[in-house]
């Protein structure tokens, strides 16, 4: 299979890039805007805070062509459904786009995601006819319910966000994808580009990451890294890998040895 | 009169309407949405939609985020 032939479609809108990525924790708006060019995404989280009412300053979008990405604006810091309801609905407002990463936060320790107050906001949000992308716990049961309710995809973590722990639990992220049929999305927890490449191996539909990028001592050749990482691990699981053994099997044919 | 914009209490005059605070405070209104007494006004109504004291005032935007 060509590259060009395997889109990812979320909410009958079609993508070429499986990676997604955050705009936040960045040196600058310029370092912004040329690391989101490297890692080759077309959808990009955006957080939606009050405008600062000093006016000297700059905005993120003075430096993002607008033409060239989906904005997904996420309700990152909601730890309420009725906050994550409230925001995604100025989000809708502010960006003219059905399109948002729904989280729902249980504490400022762990940012896990609070499951319960996650279902009531994807409920209502999906009844309002928003694309819905759910941040949520690698917990199959979760991600089926997010389905059964019309989620657009689901996000199961693969560490805490920001850990850079990577996919802890694969066989959990192995399950879900087993048992729902939208795009399965590993957001948060991957730390380098292995991570990635594990989980588009596992056959995940894309990867969204923000501070794997944004904290690597070279934001510009991560961003690149995690675009080739994602490419890469795509390919190997169309591709279908090997089967484990464990003992070796000659690679060299045994016959014409000499001797 | 006295409303609160986004959390902090700021003086405008009387009959503003949320476009002319906009305009005012030089904020482009393509980028941004805002919350009246916490409902959302329509881009479409900024002109006629008119503040009284004590009217709370969210505008937000878009920034970095993961």
């Amino acid at each position: 299979m060509t590259q060009s032939a395997d889109k990812l479609i979320i909410g009958g809108r079609e993508f070429t890039s499986r990676l997604m990525v955050g705009t936040g924790k960045y040196a600058s708006f310029e370092q912004t805007a040329r690391a989101l060019e490297l890692s080759g995404a077309e959808i990009i989280t955006v957080a939606v805070r009050r405008v600062n009412l000093d006016r000297s300053k700059e905005s993120l979008l003075d430096y993002i062509d607008l033409k060239k990405y989906t904005l997904l604006p996420n309700t990152a810091g909601c730890y309420t459904a009725d906050e994550a309801v409230r925001t995604c609905r100025l989000a809708r407002e502010a960006g003219m786009s059905d399109f948002v990463k729904l989280e729902v936060l249980g504490d400022e320790k762990t940012l896990f995601p609070d499951n319960e107050e996650l279902l009531k906001a994807a409920k209502i949000l999906v009844a309002e006819g928003f694309t819905v992308l759910p941040y949520c716990s690698d917990d199959v049961i979760v991600c089926k319910k997010l389905e059964a309710l019309g989620c657009a995809a689901v996000m199961p973590l693969g560490a805490p966000i920001g850990s850079g722990l990577g996919i802890r639990n694969p066989y959990n992220i192995r399950i879900i994808l087993e048992n729902v049929s939208v795009p399965v999305i590993v957001d948060a927890g991957v730390g380098s580009a292995s991570d990635a490449a594990i989980a588009m191996e596992l056959g995940c539909a894309g990867v969204l990451m923000n501070t794997a990028i944004a904290g690597a001592q070279d934001p510009l050749a991560m961003a690149e890294a995690m675009k080739l990482a994602v490419i890469a691990g795509r390919l190997s699981f169309k591709a279908g890998r090997i089967p484990r053994k464990l003992y070796a099997n000659a690679s060299s044919p045994l016959d014409g040895l000499i001797g | 009169m006295q409303i609160v914009l986004n959390g902090d209490s700021v003086e405008t005059a009387d009959g503003c309407t949320v476009g002319a605070l906009l305009q005012q405070l030089g904020i482009s209104r393509e980028r941004v949405a805002v919350e009246l007494n916490a409902d959302i006004i329509p881009k479409g109504d900024y002109e006629k939609q008119l503040l009284s004291d004590g009217d709370k005032i969210e505008i937000v935007h878009f920034v970095g985020g993961g």
